[in-house]
């Protein structure tokens, strides 16, 4: 018993050490919120298609359709870091041959429409969401956010913020690359 | 110096009343609908503020979810199916009161499993402390027989007076 005792402290000052450890992890961001979509099937929504682009909506009987993972990118006329994020996912597209949707949130289709005129369109298809609701069966947190969906229809993959700089590049691409094996398998 | 020191205690302690984030055209007509809808803001958490409740919250996407929650008030759902629709979407997280279950007891009974843990170490401390009694080790042998040796030497004494 007073054994225990006198080890009491050391037992103390590990406890907290292991979680002032854990705090101190770089690895660790403190406000990164667990997505429930991973792993469930993509939301059923039905978008319309933004006016002027020349590509069409998308439901989610588009992301089933032909067999391989889809990025869906939601993103703004009006968010800045879409505006840098543009170029990576443009890349992406033309050198890797990625399927690339958007889901253009609480944008007037008129910037939209300008926004994609100035920069280039890489979608393949772009589904309004003028009233921001499905964004919120995308779990949306804000944007950009960037999903992965298996050829099944399921959500693989989620990235919060813009597909930017070596590392989310290279995580994005990495589970991509994962998300196609496993539709070819 | 007083009372400019108790001015300042008043103003910290009196709670700012939260500037109102619902804006007008959010606001429902039927008023107990609308005081439920309240209710139910209050419970979740704004996404992007994170530690804001989305009744109070500016974010657009706080504004959004208000705008759904009362939608759905007047389809007629309960302020429970309302909750649950948005767990679906974001998790246990968009709750502001995390829920008791099998995932969060570790989250529930730790404060209570630390007080029983410091109040058993802070119990044994005192109840030792209270007990300790001095109690000096047995002489050895060498000092018994010197003791013995004084005690004789000392009613030897007596004895020759």
């Amino acid at each position: 018993m007073k054994r225990m005792l006198y080890a009491s402290p050391v037992l103390i000052a590990m406890i907290f050490g292991g979680f002032f450890l854990w705090g101190l992890n770089p690895e660790r961001d403190p406000n990164a919120i667990p997505s429930v979509l991973i792993s469930s099937p993509a939301p059923e929504v039905t978008l319309p298609e933004v006016a002027g682009t020349g590509v069409p909506g998308f439901s989610h009987a588009d992301l089933v359709g032909d067999g391989g993972p889809v990025v869906v990118n939601i993103f703004a006329s009006w968010c800045v870091p879409c505006r840098a994020e543009h170029a990576v996912l443009t890349r992406m597209v033309n050198q890797d041959g990625v399927r690339l949707f958007g889901i253009n949130y609480q944008d007037q289709p008129e910037d939209a429409l300008r926004w994609l005129n100035e920069l280039g369109n890489p979608y393949e298809r772009i589904g309004s969401d003028l009233n921001g609701r499905a964004a919120i069966d995308w779990g949306l947190t804000g944007v950009p956010e960037t999903f992965i969906v298996g050829a099944d229809g399921t959500v693989l993959y989620k990235h919060v913020g813009p597909i930017l700089g070596n590392d989310a590049i290279s995580a994005f691409t990495t589970a991509l690359e994962q998300a196609r094996q496993e539709g070819s398998s | 110096m007083i009372a400019r020191l108790l001015l300042i205690i008043t103003l910290t302690l009196v709670p700012v009343t939260t500037a109102l984030a619902v804006e007008p055209d959010e606001i429902l007509s039927d008023p107990v609908l609308e005081e439920r809808a309240r209710e139910v803001s209050r419970e979740l958490r704004c996404v992007v503020c994170q530690n804001q409740d989305i009744d109070s919250s500016n974010a657009g996407i706080a504004r959004e979810m208000r705008i759904l929650v009362r939608e759905r008030l007047m389809a007629g759902d309960t302020n429970a199916d309302i909750l649950e629709f948005m767990v679906a979407r974001y998790g246990n997280y968009v709750l502001l009161r995390p829920p008791f279950n099998a995932q969060t007891y570790a989250l529930w009974f730790a404060p209570l499993v630390l007080a029983l843990f410091a109040g058993g170490i802070g119990y044994t401390v005192m109840r030792q402390a209270r007990h300790k009694t001095i109690r000096p080790a047995d002489l050895t042998t060498d000092e018994e027989a010197a003791l013995q040796a004084v005690l004789e030497t000392s009613s030897d004494i007596e004895k020759n007076k």
